[in-house]
């Protein structure tokens, strides 16, 4: 078969996008058709800047979800094929079987994998951890800000000082220290994860408790579901084959395997939890900030001279007021967590070395940059419009809301 | 003022040393002394050999008392053994006389930094040469980033909404989201690739290390540059637009004042005081990126020691080079807390 041109490359790739984008097709036309009834989501369609941004994103987001359903991917992520070691994009495999896609659309890896293929498995690690590990750091940062704005004094000051010295840290090295095999196995990054992931959990607890305390009817029940559900996931979710830490010199028991909803894979925990512990003091310290801000409003002095208890104040009067800066900060930060994943790929830290993941792939593609450029350049490109449309949304969600 | 600039130094010192203890503990934890005595002893070593070479090496110390030594406000630990004295003050093994006139105290502040194992030198010499080899680098990243940024912010900002100020928005937002291993490798790709064939420009800067042209240095410079000058462009952009809407400047206007005076007398200047902050504080930013940039040019500065360090478990001079890299961002920040305090009048005199 003879190998396809630039023309034939971009149709194809066009065309293995089809899923992404009927499924794009289909979310713009309902949120145009029901803007007015969206709020700020449906502002966002007023905004040229902020739909670009949102067009991207969701592209990625939709090619993560069909690329983990293997709806897009033409080879598999990890499988070799023999003869097609760095070769150039639309290179025809020497001798494809039935069913099986007889191209490499942009060619093969250093390992004579499909960069393609790796590009969009890649889209579904960023995919996946990004916005959850956003989520958590937002949890921490909001369950230590609002005290610590609201109250101010010692424990701001105490507070402040944890965050500035995780913040003076550089983001390298604390990485470099946290998700080396050695200190891996020592634990640390475990007891890290037991840590930061109560945050949620005290966080729900918090939150319904202050707005349900005075009808006990509906509170206990309520908190009993809630905690119980969160609290089987957090057990879950930080004990590995029934161990919390597991040395050669001694084990935590933690949650046994069968009752273990799922299991996280080691490396991703990691680095889960070090990307959270860099984001939450910046988190931090946006919304001490605004809780100082709008502590001085009036509602919240009416809500005090009403008798509402501190928390309430915090989490119903305080938290929704300062949504606005902190759905456009939540956009930037994915593509800031989106960034520093990409770092820790870059220097083989945390995930497996065969990983699709964007930072590995483009770290492992430079090495022969000077040749081949296909191996690096999609995963670097991808890496970049993410992380552009995640700003430009942000962009476009700061314009609109600032509007009213 | 006095006070301010105390307290602030105070708690500066208060967060150097709980950040050095927090890397002092990370480093010594035990797997990583067993990997360190495995590969400086004997690869086949048993746990009780392993233990017994950390031992002689004071390593099995209580972690306080090692950090207070480290540090150099404890004494040094010593072991009597057959042959004579060995001890953390001392170079190999001597007479208990010779031990007893060797200094007591030798940890970072008595300037005594340890020996790295990657690279089989005096750690402080490591570091003092791969740090103005970064030098080097930072000083051309500031020259390239700090003006363009600030212009890119002012023109932008001068006249909001317009279309300068729309392409210019457009670009800063471009480079913030182009983290330094993404513009590196297409910079790398376009410009000094045989596949593209430019070759404008070199693929890599260790040639640099000695001598520095334009051929083999800017790609670096400017992608570091790039990725923080966005941010601050963008900052810029958001104090010009505020002051540009000021009373002081509409007053100016209406008496007939010509625009450019108008920017560059009156604006200026309170525009520049929030930047300024911003560009101190990006320091800490600028450090990752001299790390990736320095790891993909292969320019041995600093940041390819900090790599080289915690890739080989080298525990002195990871050590050392976190001091430095700590005491470079908190210093930074004590001068962006101190500018900020002088450059604004307003909370200046009160």
């Amino acid at each position: 078969m003879e190998p396809l041109g630039t023309f034939d490359i971009i149709t194809r790739i066009l065309w293995q996008f089809t899923p992404v984008w009927i499924a794009l097709i289909i979310l713009f036309a309902l949120s145009a058709a029901f803007k007015r009834r969206l709020g700020l989501y449906g502002k966002l369609f007023d905004s040229p800047i902020g739909m670009i941004g949102f067009a991207i994103v969701m592209f990625w987001v939709f090619t993560g979800i069909f690329g983990a359903m293997d709806l897009i991917v033409t080879h598999d992520a990890l499988e070799q094929v023999s003869g097609m070691k760095n070769k150039a994009p639309g290179t025809p495999l020497p001798d494809p079987g039935d069913g099986v896609y007889p191209w490499y659309l942009l060619g093969g890896d250093n390992l004579a994998r499909d960069v393609f293929s790796r590009m969009v498995k890649g889209a579904w690690v960023v995919v996946q951890i990004a916005p959850l590990a956003t989520l958590f750091a937002f949890m921490v940062g909001i369950t230590l800000g609002l005290p610590a704005g609201y109250y101010g004094g010692r424990l701001d000051t105490v507070l402040s000082f944890l965050a500035n010295l995780i913040l003076a840290f550089p983001v390298i090295l604390l990485f470099y220290l946290l998700v080396t095999p050695e200190i891996v196995d020592s634990g640390v990054p475990s007891y890290m994860a037991a840590v930061l992931f109560v945050f949620p959990i005290i966080f729900a607890g918090v939150l319904l408790n202050s707005r349900y305390h005075t009808q006990p009817r509906i509170r206990t029940p309520l908190l009993v579901g809630v905690l119980g559900v969160l609290i089987w996931f957090y057990l879950s979710l930080i004990s590995t084959g029934g161990y919390l830490v597991n040395t050669p010199l001694y084990s935590i028991p933690a949650l046994p395997e069968i009752v273990d909803l799922f299991d996280v894979p080691g490396g991703i925990l990691v680095v889960f939890v070090s990307v959270v512990f860099v984001n939450s003091p910046t988190v931090f310290r946006i919304v001490r900030g605004l809780t100082m801000d709008i502590k001085t409003r009036d509602y919240v002095a009416a809500a005090q001279t009403r008798g509402e208890g501190p928390w309430y104040i915090m989490l119903w009067e305080i938290l929704p007021n300062a949504r606005g800066p902190l759905i456009v900060d939540f956009c930037l930060r994915i593509g800031y967590t989106t960034i520093l994943l990409g770092t820790l790929g870059f220097f083989g830290l945390g995930l497996p070395p065969e990983s699709p993941d964007w930072g590995s792939t483009i770290n492992e593609g430079r090495k022969l940059l000077s040749i081949y450029l296909h191996p690096a350049l999609p995963p670097a490109l991808a890496l970049l419009s993410l992380v552009l449309g995640l700003n430009l949304l942000a962009d476009g969600l700061r314009e609109e809301s600032l509007k009213d | 003022m006095g006070l301010f600039i105390l307290r602030r130094t105070g708690v500066m010192i208060l967060t150097a040393l709980c950040l050095t203890f927090i890397v002092f503990f990370l480093t010594n934890l035990y797997p990583n002394l067993e990997k360190l005595a495995k590969t400086q002893g004997n690869f086949r070593m048993s746990d009780e050999a392993v233990a017994s070479w950390l031992d002689a090496r004071g390593y099995l110390d209580p972690l306080p008392a090692k950090y207070g030594q480290w540090l150099g406000v404890l004494p040094g630990w010593t072991r009597q053994t057959e042959d004579g004295v060995t001890g953390r003050c001392i170079t190999g093994t001597v007479s208990a006389e010779e031990a007893a006139a060797a200094p007591r105290f030798c940890g970072i502040l008595q300037g005594d930094w340890g020996v790295s194992t990657r690279f089989k030198a005096e750690v402080s010499e490591v570091i003092s040469v791969r740090l103005a080899l970064t030098g080097k680098l930072m000083f051309w990243v500031l020259v390239l980033m700090v003006p363009t940024a600030l212009l890119i912010g002012v023109l932008a900002g001068m006249k909001e909404g317009s279309k300068t100020d729309r392409t210019l928005s457009t670009v800063s937002i471009l480079t913030t989201a182009t983290p330094e291993y993404v513009s590196g490798v297409i910079f790398i790709a376009v410009f000094a690739s045989s596949a593209v064939g430019l070759k404008w420009f070199k693929g890599t800067a260790t040639s640099a290390m000695e001598e520095a042209n334009f051929n083999n240095f800017f790609l670096p410079v400017l992608t570091i540059a790039l990725y923080g000058m966005g941010y601050i462009a963008r900052m810029t952009r958001a104090s010009m637009t505020e002051v540009m809407t000021a009373q002081y400047i509409r007053t100016a206007r209406l008496k007939g004042v010509a625009f450019r005076d108008i920017v560059l007398k009156h604006a200026l200047r309170n525009a520049l005081i929030a930047p300024f902050t911003v560009i101190m504080l990006q320091f800490p930013w600028l450090l990752n990126g001299v790390v990736i940039v320095e790891v993909l040019f292969n320019y041995k500065g600093f940041g390819w020691t900090l790599v080289e360090a915690a890739g080989n478990n080298d525990i002195e001079l990871l050590l050392g080079v976190s001091v430095v890299s700590v005491l470079v961002v908190l210093l930074t920040q004590l001068i962006s807390d101190i500018g900020y305090v002088y450059l604004n009048p307003r909370i200046r005199i009160s």
